[in-house]
């Protein structure tokens, strides 16, 4: 029992695994960012797109996913000990959190949800004893490999740790959770007049989308051996996985997979072409496409396009 | 008859407004209670104080021998209080076979999917909507909405039902149609409370009637002796209504 859409997403995932067989290790880091967005977009989706509940706490979760999974490895921890420590803490800290910020609604948790980065930032920025602060956190580096041999490691890790995500985004769209997230979104007084604790729903929610997004942080640390607040705590990490799953079609797995890799397309055309200004050509840009096709691209139906065309 | 439901000295109150005021009030196992008072007086935040929405600031709620007072709604739910509301909340995305299976998977813990949307089709045959059953809630009628409620309402098996309104907005064939299922409620023995501002409905069905006139029951008894007397002729009713009933009387 699992929908197209969903062989779909595992078919993509699939296919990305190949790269390595074809591509250098340019290839390899574009990819890596790919299996890197693809996992912040499809854990937002389960809070943003499935409950409806616009988080701009994925800062806030990447970060400290890779600060956790940093100074876990400065105490000689292996790697994937150190990952799977900072998704399960993060796991627990984001359910505890949710059930208190998951009480406010709309804009209120929005900003709520925004302010978790920055305060985590303000943490790490003090606990110099731990983090290194302001100056930064150097992670050592896995045994001497080659570069080519460390690229195509760490792709893969990264390209696990999406697999995961869509793993669960796919069994929790078709459990019990699943549908009590789409009727809180639907209507969150209803929910709660049938039955519905939606509290503890969307509790495990925010849990479940934090799990991954630490994950991907701590394999991002190790990746890229030194990281610092200002980095990892970036409010850019809040905002492209919202832009990506609006750009994908909301709430669609498969959809906000293909938004990922679109958005990774779109920035790096952009990055290389217009240098001086990318920022400003990729904010038109998202603007347009937000503004022509406010569905996503799961709303495009080649057929009806084509009738479209026909008519003009 | 033994008791279900017994409120003692509840009151609510939203900042300066006093909506509820020291209400006692009691309801029997099978009774049909019809709730009426002028707009505001308080009917909608009853119900939505027994069922948790807007918890009491004092007095107690005793429901089936437990105290409920201070229950969240979806507690509430669970334990057999169910409730249609005045204005339709249903699911509008879902299919209405959906819309049901999901009252009917949450009020029961341990209930799987295909197993509440199995009890789903019957509720949705019950009220008359399974033509429409794989149609979205969003594109029903007003009145198909209304039953829709109903279905939901059944589906989480109340013990006590609180029918909000359910007649306001439909024409009379359908509140004909509404009506015969509640006195089909009535008769398979499921207790309920019903607000309703249609005195057609209320005489037709109601076994008792509740006044609530400024938060406060001001009359409490058999429909005909309710409507005769004369605080509620005053408070809710109106002269003319006194006369021509007398009239028909």
């Amino acid at each position: 029992m699992m929908s197209r859409s969903n062989i779909a997403l595992l078919v993509l995932i699939a296919a990305l695994a190949c790269l390595p067989l074809v591509g250098g290790a340019y290839a390899l880091r574009l990819g890596t960012i790919a299996c890197l967005y693809a996992t912040l977009a499809l854990s937002w989706n389960v809070v943003g797109g499935f409950a409806g509940y616009p988080s701009f706490a994925t800062a806030a979760f990447f970060g400290f996913g890779a600060y956790c999974a940093g100074v876990l490895m400065g105490k000689d921890w292996p790697l994937w000990a150190a990952i799977a420590a900072s998704g399960a803490l993060a796991m627990v800290a984001a359910t505890l959190l949710g059930a208190v910020l998951l009480r406010l609604r709309g804009h209120y948790f929005a900003i709520a949800s925004l302010s978790l980065a920055e305060v985590l930032r303000e943490v790490v920025n003090n606990a110099t004893d731990l983090t290194g602060g302001g100056m930064g956190l150097n992670i050592p580096l896995s045994a001497g490999a080659s570069v080519m041999a460390e690229a195509t490691f760490f792709f893969y890790a990264m390209w696990l740790v999406m697999l995961l995500t869509a793993a669960m985004v796919i069994l929790v769209a078709g459990s019990r959770l699943g549908f009590a997230l789409n009727c809180i979104r639907q209507n969150e007084t209803a929910s709660a007049m049938v039955g519905l604790n939606t509290t503890l729903a969307k509790s495990i929610a925010f849990g479940l989308s934090a799990c991954f997004v630490a994950a991907a942080g701590g394999v991002y640390a190790a990746w890229v051996h030194y990281i610092d607040p200002s980095d990892v705590f970036d409010i850019l990490y809040s905002v492209k996985p919202i832009v990506m799953a609006l750009m994908g079609g909301l709430g669609s797995p498969f959809g906000v997979a293909c938004g990922a890799l679109l958005y990774l397309g779109l920035e790096e055309v952009v990055w290389r072409n217009y240098i001086q200004i990318h920022s400003g050509v990729l904010g038109v840009l998202i603007v347009l496409l937000l503004l022509f096709l406010p569905h996503g691209l799961t709303s495009l139906r080649f057929g009806r396009l084509w009738r479209r065309a026909k008519h003009v | 008859m033994s008791e279900l439901l017994r409120l003692t000295g509840v009151s609510r109150r939203f900042s300066g407004l006093q909506a509820l005021r020291d209400v006692n009030l009691s309801v029997a196992r099978g009774e049909v209670l019809g709730l009426i008072g002028p707009n505001g007086a308080g009917k909608t935040t009853l119900v939505n104080t027994i069922c948790g929405v807007t918890p009491a600031n004092s007095g107690t709620i005793l429901f089936d021998g437990s105290d409920i007072t201070r229950t969240k709604p979806y507690q509430a739910a669970r334990r057999g209080l169910s409730r249609t509301f005045q204005i339709v909340q249903p699911f509008a995305e879902f299919s209405a076979l959906d819309n049901v299976a999901a009252a009917a998977l949450f009020s029961q813990p341990g209930t799987s999917l295909k197993t509440a949307r199995e009890a789903a089709r019957e509720h949705l045959a019950f009220v008359g909507l399974e033509p429409q059953a794989d149609q979205p809630a969003a594109t029903l009628t007003l009145a198909m909405r209304k039953r829709l409620e109903l279905a939901k309402a059944l589906a989480m098996r109340p013990k006590l039902l609180f029918l909000d309104e359910v007649n306001a907005g439909l024409n009379s064939a359908e509140v004909e149609r509404a009506t015969a299922l509640i006195h089909q409620l009535a008769k398979d023995g499921i207790t309920i409370v019903m607000i309703e501002h249609l005195m057609k409905v209320v005489l037709n069905v109601c076994t008792r009637i509740v006044v609530l006139h400024n938060g406060h029951p001001i009359a409490d008894g058999p429909p005909r002796e309710v409507i005769s007397n004369p605080a509620v002729v005053e408070a809710y009713l109106g002269q003319q209504y006194a006369k021509r009933s007398a009239g028909h009387g």
